[in-house]
């Protein structure tokens, strides 16, 4: 792997923890749940671009089944979420 | 090695990855500084949809440039998620539609012919 590519690596590692941390503050500050559900969503998502730019750093196609998991655990985990929150209202 | 001796994989590689950097930045800023949840429930979908095409399309170009052959492993990982993004969002809108109306906020006008007409 050549230097440039090494480094362009880092700083997209970089770019994807600043939105990651963005991201977190949404989780913590977001008036209502939904909003919440939506920011916990998107780490999701940035999390698997993560494992795939993993993948490049480290040379290896381990990190796709990691991807796919965490594509798979995050929408079964929205999906449940935003069920809970029409249930739960419902229920009140 | 020189600077420029450089295979041009990997300059696309690079490149690709620090655009998909930008684009899911561009969401996260969009998710945090969006007045209201349904403006807010845009921007992920950028990060859903461009930035883990980008991210594919990298992969694919690395992993084919290694040699054997054309790698398309990846290529799944996109098929499933452009499956659940939009149940995702579906979903998550019909559960911040319901919650408003029993809270009795404001909600966003329908779409539907009178209310889009007036």
């Amino acid at each position: 792997m050549s230097p440039l590519l090494a480094h362009a690596i880092t700083i997209t590692l970089v770019l994807y923890a600043l939105a990651m941390a963005t991201g977190l503050v949404r989780v913590v500050r977001g008036p209502s749940a939904q909003d919440r559900v939506l920011a916990a969503d998107f780490l999701y998502v940035v999390g698997m671009l993560t494992m795939m730019v993993l993948a490049i750093r480290y040379d290896s196609e381990m990190y796709f089944e990691g991807a796919m998991l965490m594509v798979l655990f995050g929408f079964v985990g929205a999906v449940a979420l935003a069920k809970f929150l029409l249930r739960g209202e419902a229920i009140e | 090695m020189s600077p420029l001796a450089v295979p041009w994989t990997e300059v696309a590689v690079g490149l690709l990855l620090v655009g998909s950097g930008v684009v899911v930045l561009v969401a996260a800023l969009g998710l945090l500084r969006l007045p209201d949840f349904f403006l807010r429930m845009h921007a992920p979908a950028l990060a859903s949809t461009l930035a883990a095409w980008v991210v594919t399309l990298a992969s694919i170009l690395h992993f084919s440039s290694r040699g054997g052959g054309l790698a398309l492993h990846s290529w799944l990982i996109i098929i499933v998620l452009s499956i659940t993004a939009p149940v995702t969002t579906i979903v998550l809108a019909r559960a911040a539609l319901f919650r408003r109306r029993q809270a009795g906020d404001a909600l966003p006008p329908p779409l539907d012919g009178e209310a889009a007409r007036s």
